[in-house]
């Protein structure tokens, strides 16, 4: 680990103001962060922790019936205080990683690192919620924008994430054998206007939707009708855990069970 | 011995706790890294982050000059050392001795593998160590990395070591004379089965990574060496003699507590010499702490085997030739006992338990630019029994018969059996651990148990093998011969303590396997004291005699032997005391429950009075013995032991994803006789555990540059508590071994040697049962990926 200074404001304006500094970088659970910092694949000047900041921390409903969780809301939080509103999302939640890591590692940590096999970004996207930072609103269909990378801007902060509440739901990870992160995950949400289907841990664009799917289970939220569908091998990563056409079957299978899991 | 089933509270056959686990379980053990010396620096090693690379310059100079550091050193440094040293000499089927590179302590000319080290640098701080590591400025022309082990032996391949001429470190054949006629029964055999196959390479993973500590006392000229080691007495004479050219007393090597090794602590290390050497450059002491990752491209690497195994049999099913070609991977350099693996501890096994008239067994033992391969728990026996028992399994299917019945057909049923590669198995009873393991598995039940999975739409299969193992390594003379650069003994001094409590200081190490708590009770059933007046020390070879330390299930089997023999000379010595005491005859004195009586009176006297009267001799036979009780010996095996067992899985498939999930899993292993019944089902416990991490999880993947893809634990998968099951485990199965004094065998390998088959044969057995006929072998580990891709072809 390299030297670096550490701050830990207790607002989101002056966790902002510290992130104007050149080379800060914004500390979250540090359940990615840390690992690299110690193993000095990153070198902040310094680090600006969001630990101390209340008013980005916290589950609670608003009057259209969403979920808002803060973005510094642990992941063990989420799967205690959601169970009841949103019981898929917050089954996701209590899946991720290990209990350190999910008493550690926060939501916004997770959407603002947009790792290709985090679970998060599968829940965000089919749940059609919308990302809330420090200066705008941002439509999950606008944040995910490939491989790591988002639609934040240098030094903007996630705040908050507004779920919609599926009429039915369900995630279902296939876990990578030794890191236990989503080898492949769907994450399937029922509206009343239609349904939509992300895939996470598959792609090496990141998450993404799955609109045949999406249509054909709008017509029929059976697992019967993907029976004719199938996801191109083309873009899926190729790694020691799974070939691009295994991972492309994987999206197919773990759709189908989370039809059927959701009812 | 006396072998006594009954439960007992103490001594030989008690379930007695691990007494060391409570300082293990609270945080109180004392580990290398818990050594912290005055004066302290730290190292950190710049290594090598291309596979295969001559150095044109190591630029020291801006690192020399940061904050904090001390010195750094390049190989230039170690003109005058040896280099790390191999113990075992193979001599290949020509009679030619194998080709043994230079290993130098740093990198001298060229780097080998990712993760050889080229410099080191020596701070006050590790901080600082690794901070100016990384302003060391290598100046490293790539070449072409070797990888394949079969293209590394064509003609024009890049050269790990261009002196040698050539990547092939010996071409073996065993038994060589054997081969003609094995090949003439491969013309006449009914039916030949041919397997080809992948024993994958596994990274050991410790839970602790190793360390080292040097110290050098300037006054006196003492070096003291702390270190993750397995057997201190055998770093202390490889480093001594062989590298840094100190004697032995001049050098203490201390391996205090040590959380596991599964092999890769028996080795001697370069970072080992490098400490030892820089405490006396810098009069400082000088401590290394491997970090984890470091660990997966520096300790030594397990396994690595790809082999063609034939079987041919008669129209019966009776085995009637094996015949073996194996590539083992040597990595980069040769580990201390590398070259031993896929020889002496392979082809001498690959009769297995079966009666097998011929069998040729050809290693070709192969450089590459990888991390040396050394010894990992098994060591050439798991790659002898996979490839074996899945031929077997293989045969079964192809020739229509049922897999136990073909195996009973073959066992060794007559002791002592001599097979047609070289060893002499003493005692066994196959049929009664096959028949044991029908009974605990419940295979009356897994018809319904399959009707349950396939409901869930799973596809459910099982699998079983038989394995045997060769322990209690191993009669000096005859490994003498074998190329053993090193005797293969253990030492046990036994001292008792004026008011009746003993200590014994073994040469044997522990590091996990309880032997303060075994150990102890045997001598508590000798004397018959409680366990608590016995304490085991060992890992120091200041206070312990010349010992060959802990590997191939060796501790009891020779360690306890040596302590037994040096027991029974206290024991006999004490007894001449209490003659003496008791004023009657050495021959009528009986030792029982602690106390000395002249056999057929009421006359006794205590041990403790007689311990007593050794140290204060006022009532003494001066003038016949000498005070004190205090006796040292040494034990050189006359054989090998020989455990063995049945082993059954039960597997379900989920035929959309591939996932294997082990739902059951019977051992029945017959260990001769039992100290602690608690320890050795624990032993097996773990040994499966690492078993079904081969069989479905761990994998060491280099890419064709020689790139370590599965370097850290986000890509190499270690098993958890949550991909294993509840183990039924057996050893009532009891045929003690002939030659040693407590009968037992070993059993700290048996897991790990048993296991892989069994998950294996469990696998392609589900995908049979649903269909997949032409499914017949899957190679390790069985991931998802890889059990999915394997039902998609035809």
């Amino acid at each position: 680990m390299y030297a670096f200074d550490f701050v830990r404001p207790t607002s989101v304006a002056d966790a902002v103001a510290a992130l104007g500094e050149a080379d800060a970088q914004a500390l979250g659970g540090g359940q990615t962060l840390i690992p690299a910092l110690k193993q000095r694949l990153a070198s902040p000047s310094t680090l600006v922790s969001l630990g101390a900041i209340a008013e980005i921390r916290g589950v609670c409903l608003d009057d259209d019936g969403r979920v808002c969780i803060g973005g510094g809301t642990t992941h063990a939080t989420v799967a205690r205080q959601a169970a009841a509103h949103y019981p898929a999302l917050a089954a996701m939640a209590g899946r991720i990683g290990d209990p350190a890591v999910r008493n550690r590692g926060t939501l916004g940590g997770s959407l603002a690192n947009n790792d290709p096999s985090a679970c998060y970004p599968a829940a965000v996207l089919a749940s059609n919620a919308t990302v809330i930072t420090n200066t705008r609103r941002i439509a999950a269909d606008d944040y995910f924008q490939g491989m790591f990378t988002t639609a934040l801007e240098e030094g903007e902060l996630i705040t908050e994430v507004r779920f919609p509440v599926p009429q039915a739901a369900n995630y279902q990870k296939f876990v990578q054998p030794a890191s236990r992160f989503a080898l492949t995950a769907v994450f399937v949400a029922r509206f009343a206007d239609g349904v939509r289907v992300a895939v996470t841990g598959a792609s090496e664009e990141g998450v993404f939707r799955w609109t045949e799917a999406e249509a054909a289970l709008s017509d029929s939220f059976t697992p019967g009708a993907l029976a004719a569908l199938s996801v191109p091998a083309d873009g899926m990563i190729d790694d020691l855990h799974g070939t691009p056409e295994y991972r492309a079957h994987l999206v197919r299978v773990l759709t189908g069970r989370a039809v059927a899991a959701a009812g | 011995m006396p072998k006594d089933h009954a439960p007992k509270d103490r001594g030989i056959g008690a379930s007695s706790r691990r007494r060391e686990d409570v300082r293990f379980l609270t945080g109180t053990g004392r580990y290398t890294d818990d050594i912290n010396l005055h004066g302290q620096a730290h190292v950190a090693f710049v290594r090598s982050d291309v596979a295969h690379g001559r150095i044109n310059a190591v630029d020291t100079e801006a690192a020399a000059a940061m904050p904090g550091v001390l010195r750094v050193f390049t190989a230039a440094d170690f003109a005058s050392a040896g280099g790390i040293p191999c113990g075992w000499q193979v001599t290949d089927r020509h009679g030619a001795v194998m080709k043994e590179p230079k290993h130098p302590i740093l990198a001298d000319g060229k780097v080998r593998h990712v993760g050889d080290p080229i410099a080191a640098v020596v701070a006050e701080t590790y901080e600082q160590a690794r901070d100016a590591a990384e302003a060391v400025v290598v100046d490293i022309e790539e070449l072409p990395a070797v990888i394949d082990m079969k293209a590394a032996i064509e003609d024009d391949s890049p050269l790990v070591h261009d002196d040698l001429g050539t990547n092939l470190c010996y071409d073996w054949g065993f038994v060589e004379d054997n081969k003609a006629k094995v090949d003439a029964a491969f013309k006449a055999a009914h039916h030949v089965t041919t397997l080809e196959l992948v024993n994958n390479r596994l990274i050991p993973n410790a839970m602790e990574p190793r360390v080292a500590v040097g110290d050098y006392a300037f006054g006196t000229g003492d070096h003291t060496l702390y270190t993750t080691s397995q057997n201190p007495h055998v770093i202390r004479l490889l480093m001594g003699a062989f590298v840094l050219g100190i004697p032995e007393h001049k050098l203490r090597v201390v391996a205090p507590d040590v959380g596991g090794g599964f092999g890769s602590k028996i080795f001697h290390y370069a970072e080992e010499a490098f400490v030892t050497f820089a405490a006396k450059a810098l009069r400082r002491p000088v401590k290394w702490t491997c970090q984890r990752s470091e660990s997966f491209m520096s300790d030594a690497h397990g396994r690595d085997h790809v082999t063609k195994i034939e079987l041919a049999l008669d129209a019966e099913g009776h085995f009637q030739a094996i015949r073996t070609e194996t590539y083992a991977n040597m990595g980069a350099y040769l580990s201390t006992f590398a070259p031993s693996v896929p020889t002496w501890l392979h082809g001498t096994l690959m009769a297995g338990n079966y009666k097998t008239p011929n069998i040729y067994v050809n290693v070709k033992a192969v450089f590459t630019n990888t991390v040396p391969v050394d010894a990992y728990r098994g060591a050439g026996r798991p790659e002898a029994t996979y490839q074996l028992e899945r031929v077997i399994d293989m045969a079964a299917r192809e020739m229509g018969m049922d897999p136990i019945e073909l195996r009973r057909k073959n066992f060794v049923t007559e002791f002592p059996y001599e097979t047609p590669v070289a060893v002499v198995y003493d005692t066994g009873d196959y049929h009664a651990t096959m028949d044991k393991l029908i009974e605990i598995a419940d295979f009356a039940g897994f018809e319904a148990r399959r009707a349950e999975s396939a409901k869930k739409g799973l596809l459910r299969g099982l699998g079983i093998n038989c394995y045997i193992e060769a322990c209690g390594i191993a009669p000096s003379q005859l490994v003498g011969q074998l190329g053993a650069r090193a005797g293969l003994y253990e030492s046990a001094t036994v001292r008792v303590n004026a008011t009746g409590g003993v200590v014994v200081m073994t040469g044997s190490h522990s590091h996990g396997q309880g032997h303060e708590t075994s150990f102890a009770q045997v001598i508590s059933e000798m004397i018959g004291i409680q366990e608590d007046q016995v304490e085991i020390v060992h890992g120091d070879t200041a206070n312990t005699p010349m010992g060959m330390g802990t590997y191939g299930s060796r501790s009891i089997a020779v360690g306890g032997s040596a302590m037994v023999k040096a027991a029974t000379k206290v024991i006999d010595k004490a007894r001449k005391i209490a003659a003496h005491l008791l004023e009657a005859s050495d021959a009528d004195i009986e030792l029982k429950d602690g106390k000395f009586s002249v056999a057929g009176t009421d006359k006794s006297v205590e041990w403790g009075a007689v311990t007593l009267a050794a140290y204060v001799p006022h009532n003494y036979p001066l003038d016949q013995i000498e005070p004190g009780l205090e006796e040292t010996a040494f034990y050189d095996p006359s054989n090998f032991t020989y455990p063995a067992g049945a082993y059954a899985c039960e597997v379900e498939v989920d035929p959309d994803t591939g996932k294997v999930t082990v739902c059951r899993f019977a051992a029945t292993d017959d260990f001769g006789n039992i100290i602690n019944p608690m320890i050795v089902d624990g032993q097996v416990h773990g040994g499966i555990a690492q078993g079904i991490g081969q069989a479905l999880l761990e994998n060491a993947s280099y890419d064709a540059d020689g790139q370590l893809l599965s370097g850290s634990y986000m890509d190499y998968a270690m098993p958890r508590a949550d991909d294993v099951p509840f183990y039924t485990v057996d050893h009532s199965c009891q045929t003690p071994c002939t030659h040693n004094p407590l009968g037992v065998k070993g059993c700290g390998e048996a897991g790990a040697i048993g296991t892989p088959p069994a998950v294996v044969n469990a696998v392609v057995d589900a995908l049979q049962r649903a269909g997949h006929t032409h499914v017949t072998h899957i190679d390790m580990p069985l991931s998802p990926a890889r059990v999915w891709a394997a039902m998609q072809t035809n």
